[in-house]
């Protein structure tokens, strides 16, 4: 049983702080969407959530200890998908998340990572022929890869069409039923039951608030 | 350490694929010094004074030149984010990409330089303090390049600052080499100098991959 929380968690992006007083808590086999206008911060948080930034105050904890503490550890739990694909336009389909998953020793997961999300038949394709939903494809095979227990997911749906997005529903689902946590920040509506709902429209600083701290 | 030798075989397959990224650095090395004597005139003795350092200056011109595909394709597709995100340490990656990008560019320049010392009428005892000089100075220039291209990236016109931060930090390296390859034809050893080269080596493996990486994490901030 694995936990993982934030407390108390501002972020500050340039002069802005874009959220602050955030709190939540996400266990195994649960989900947390990340909801809100844009600009109000889900990007950062998943950054945040994966280390890649540090927050402003407050702190990450995993089964109760601080996420800083150990960075290393929190890498080799983390699957992040961000707006970028990261996919190299010389390499392959089955070339460009066999590197990722082969860095995790799962190279054992590539092909059945690519025929959950239908890439199977463009394995050996290089990746610079294919549509822009191809590429999302690509990247969320990548994560299913790599498995680990969290799953941090920006916009995963972008690009999808409707099939894909359910393949994408039950890998998700699988995961979840495998112990896994799915943090995921998204507009469209995406199937994952029981999820918490994290609207960060209501961490956000009120202006005026900004001017007088200042 | 293992992913780090995959890491390592991963780019240096991409830029092998990516042929223009290959020939660049020599084209320009073997050009801009075979322009010397058509600039200069063929007389023999001129030519075997400037060599040293005209090779020099070009080969570490032309690894100037390679440095921003360094780190700069990987940040802007994203690469970079999950390479800060895998379970191997940041410096250790940053260590097999430079020497990754250090096989395809230093190491093709060591391998044509003799061609261009016989162009230049280099001294004929002066070949082996010549690719020695390569060898250790070379890699030392590919990681400071690494420690500037990580402060650079996400910089506007990254290339020319890019090559303001790091000229100046190439002039003892330049210094220590030509000196080498020259003290020979003057009947001097060339062993301090080498030596001297080759400390600057160890202290770049060490220290620059962890600059590097707190610039490249900052970067991703």
């Amino acid at each position: 049983m694995s936990r993982f929380t934030g407390s108390g968690i501002a972020c500050r992006r340039g002069h802005r702080v874009v959220f602050s007083g955030l709190d939540f808590t996400v266990e195994t086999g649960g989900a947390l969407v990340l909801v809100g206008p844009n600009g109000s911060g889900k990007s950062s948080l998943l950054r945040l959530m994966a280390g890649l930034l540090a927050p402003f105050a407050g702190k990450l904890a995993w089964d109760g200890l601080p996420v800083a503490d150990d960075p290393g550890a929190h890498r080799a739990r983390i699957a992040y998908l961000g707006h970028l694909d990261a996919i190299k336009p010389m390499l392959s389909v089955r070339e460009s998340i066999g590197f990722w998953a082969d860095l995790r020793d799962r190279a054992a997961w590539v092909q059945p990572a690519m025929d959950v999300l239908g890439l199977a038949d463009l394995a050996d394709l290089p990746a610079r022929f294919l549509s822009a939903g191809q590429r999302r494809r690509l990247a969320l095979a990548r994560v299913i890869a790599m498995a680990p227990p969290l799953w941090l997911l920006d916009e995963p749906t972008v690009g999808l069409d409707t099939r894909s997005i359910a393949a994408l529903e039950t890998a998700l689902a699988a995961h979840r039923r495998t112990g896994g946590i799915v943090v995921a920040a998204t507009h469209a509506p995406i199937l994952l039951p029981d999820a918490g709902r994290l609207d960060l429209a209501e961490f956000a600083l009120p202006q005026s608030a900004l001017a007088e701290a200042l | 350490m293992k992913t780090a030798l995959r890491l390592f075989r991963h780019d240096l397959g991409l830029q092998l694929r990516q042929g223009s990224d290959l020939v660049a650095p020599i084209a320009f090395f073997v050009l801009a010094t075979i322009f010397v004597p058509l600039a200069v005139g063929p007389e023999p003795n001129l030519l075997a004074k400037l060599a040293p350092g005209i090779i020099w200056v070009t080969a570490l011109l032309a690894t100037l030149l390679a440095l921003d595909r360094l780190f700069q394709r990987d940040f802007e597709d994203g690469s970079l984010d999950l390479l800060a995100l895998s379970p191997m340490p940041l410096e250790l990656a940053v260590l097999a990409k430079v020497t990754a990008h250090w096989a395809t560019t230093g190491l093709p320049l060591i391998i044509v330089a003799p061609l261009l010392g016989l162009m230049m009428r280099l001294d004929a005892g002066s070949y082996a303090a010549l690719e020695i000089s390569l060898l250790l100075g070379t890699p030392t220039l590919s990681l400071i390049g690494a420690v500037g291209a990580a402060v650079t990236l996400g910089a506007r016109r990254g290339g020319a600052l890019l090559a303001i931060l790091v000229l100046p930090l190439y002039v003892p390296v330049l210094i220590f080499a030509t000196s080498a390859v020259g003290a020979v034809a003057e009947g001097l050893p060339a062993r301090p100098h080498l030596l001297l080269l080759a400390s600057m080596l160890v202290l770049g493996i060490v220290l620059a991959p962890v600059v590097a990486a707190a610039a490249i994490r900052s970067a991703l901030e």
